[in-house]
């Protein structure tokens, strides 16, 4: 394009005026879409760069822990674990930020560690919950009739069974003489999870389905698995990302509950609930043990917890 | 009203065998021998053996063993524990008090304080106070029961000695602090759902009515908003009684209280297959009647429902 091309000169000076006063009275501006809008209404909450902040912080805690914490191996540490056995339950000082825990392992490494699994069975499970969920809740919606009955009864059914109970009952199932896997208790939290989502899947597919833009697509031969993938889901996408943002907060908690109780995670992984599970007997003399990975544990959960309320707030029509 | 009960409790009886054949199915399908999990490494006497087999139907085909287990469920009879070699109803009579006193006590603490605090918040909505709440509260809901427990029992336990630190010796004192741990995420949930509500009470027709008879401000938010942003707020207590006694589970292993919850971790521990069945599928026709009984009182107090 040249600079004497008179179409643009006159398109670029129409803009620069008449843009200024549109954008001034609000009246007209450039092309606003659904996703656009979310981001100007997130952009100027403080609320959403504290929680962004905090998951950006957890997860590359999880991605690469020696950003955080790194091994110097030297004459007195040949291993570079950060452990001294006679060193066990110092509490917090210069040298050991976050004291040292029963072995005399510098604890402030234990505790960042403990982020890579919390956020490993939070994703997945959240992950398994939602494919679930989609499946289930699209299968119900879009068929009706006996599908719908038999997933709705079995979400019933799920729905009548406490989590903390459920989750008892697969895992003591699960629990063998070599302990659980981590992607067994992953397996087990997602699988609880899904009957939540069937019904948000399950609505949303009931007010599409009927709708002009999916009788068009149906007219012009489209198969079942297009409509529902590439004309209904979508318009799930935006309270999906909600639910996810929240469930991971709610997982990791979940996670660290139940390895609390003895049959979460294996007792010889790094993790923020055996951590506490173990500090929970020696209280008295080492709070210290108690208070760091508890605080990671809520910061983290709060980060998700946050997100998800932003996102919603931004995502719901209700709230603009 | 008696047509709308009768319809709630035909649609109850499905997902109650739903849910208890679920249960049944996963405890049963448990790879390994749920009778030699109790001596661990040792030999078991044949004799021994099959006293244990034609005591729990253990040579039965699964389908049947649910229908004789379901069959003494409903005489009220949950079976006997594998590990205690005791009744599980004999269990049920000494834990069951303790554990509804703890449920019932945070019930009244969820309501004591997450409904002012709603109240407050509506009132000065986007106020200072109103954001101050809202992250409070989530903050109590990111919050484990069992990390809060071990701080409340170090601090009003341990360290200041307001409360007693576990067990049940020093009779209701010995049930406030586990309480109020168990309240705190519903609390913060109550009142949050006693804001919304309370917010678009605010804006019914019926409140400008009211205030256009000359009613004083007071009584129009009294009997006229407050009444009605009510019901759903106590519908939603009584529903997290049933919950609770789920959510008892932490509290209780923290604070040592022999009750439901706490037998329920213990069974983990010592494999009790029968005493998990039969803890979970109590806490599950718990949650069911509990369920059925807020259904009634919320069509009592809104016709349109028992209508629909």
């Amino acid at each position: 394009m040249t600079d004497t091309d008179p179409v643009a000169e006159l398109d670029g000076s129409l803009d620069a005026r008449d843009q200024a006063r549109f954008d001034a009275e609000g009246l007209v501006g450039p092309p606003r879409t659904y996703w656009g809008d979310a981001w100007l209404i997130l952009k100027g909450r403080w609320l959403f760069w504290v929680s962004l902040g905090i998951i950006v912080t957890f997860v590359s805690m999880a991605i690469v822990p020696q950003l955080f914490v790194w091994p110097s191996p030297g004459p007195d540490d040949p291993s570079g674990l950060f452990c001294f056995l006679s060193d066990a339950r110092q509490p917090p000082s210069s040298s050991h930020w976050y004291g040292t825990d029963v072995q005399g392992c510098d604890y402030y490494a234990q505790v960042t560690h403990g982020a890579r699994v919390s956020l490993i069975v939070a994703l997945f499970a959240t992950l398994i919950t939602v494919i679930v969920g989609i499946l289930l809740g699209g299968l119900a919606g879009y068929y009706g009739g006996g599908v719908d009955s038999l997933v709705s009864r079995l979400a019933d059914g799920f729905f009548a069974l406490p989590y903390l109970v459920g989750a008892i009952v697969v895992l003591s199932a699960l629990t063998t003489q070599e302990g659980r896997q981590i992607w067994q208790v992953t397996v087990a939290i997602g699988f609880l999870g899904w009957p939540a989502v069937v019904r948000l899947y399950r609505s949303t597919v009931l007010q599409v389905k009927n709708l002009e833009y999916v009788q068009a697509a149906r007219a012009l031969g489209a198969s079942d698995a297009r409509i529902i993938f590439r004309h209904i889901l979508p318009n799930a996408v935006a309270p999906t990302l909600v639910y996810t943002t929240i469930g991971m907060g709610a997982v990791i908690s979940v996670e660290a509950t139940l390895s609390f109780l003895g049959i979460g995670l294996p007792i010889n992984s790094i993790s923020w609930g055996i951590m506490i599970s173990e500090a929970g007997t020696r209280i008295e003399q080492s709070p210290h043990l108690l208070f760091f990975p508890g605080l990671y544990l809520i910061v983290a959960s709060l980060g998700f917890v946050l997100m998800g309320e932003q996102l919603r707030e931004a995502f719901d029509p209700r709230f603009r | 009203m008696l047509r709308y009960f009768i319809r709630r409790v035909f649609q109850l009886i499905p997902v109650f065998f739903i849910t208890t054949f679920l249960i049944f199915l996963v405890i049963r399908i448990i790879p390994g021998d749920p009778i030699q999990a109790q001596f661990g490494e040792r030999r078991i006497p044949d004799n021994l053996r099959a006293a244990y087999i034609e005591r729990y139907h253990f040579d039965e085909p699964l389908w049947k063993q649910y229908v004789l287990y379901m069959r003494d469920v409903l005489r009220f009879d949950l079976g006997d524990s594998i590990a205690n070699q005791r009744p599980i109803n004999e269990i049920f009579r000494e834990s069951l008090p303790r554990t509804a006193t703890l449920a019932s006590m945070s019930v009244f603490f969820i309501g004591v304080f997450g409904i002012p605090l709603g109240i407050i918040s509506a009132r000065r909505k986007d106020g200072p106070v109103d954001n101050g709440f809202l992250i409070a509260s989530l903050v109590m809901l990111a919050t484990p029961a069992f990390v809060l427990g071990l701080l409340a029992q170090l601090f009003f336990g341990v360290r200041w000695g307001i409360f007693p630190v576990a067990g049940v010796e020093e009779g209701l004192m010995s049930y406030v602090l586990p309480a109020l741990v168990i309240a705190v995420s519903s609390t913060a949930v109550t009142a949050r759902l006693m804001r919304t509500t309370l917010l678009d009470t605010f804006r019914e027709d019926y409140l400008r009515t009211a205030r256009a008879k000359g009613l004083s401000e007071r009584r129009v938010f009294t009997v006229h908003a407050l009444r009605n942003a009510l019901i759903p707020v106590v519908t939603v207590l009584a529903i997290d009684l049933g919950a609770l006694l789920g959510g008892t589970i932490v509290t209780e292993s923290v604070f040592n209280i022999p009750g439901i919850g706490f037998r329920i971790t213990r069974a983990i521990v010592q494999r009790d297959t029968t005493m998990i069945t039969g803890i979970s599928i109590f806490l599950v026709m718990a949650y069911l009647v509990i369920n059925l009984i807020v259904d009634m009182v919320y069509a009592w107090l809104d016709p349109r429902i028992r209508y629909d």
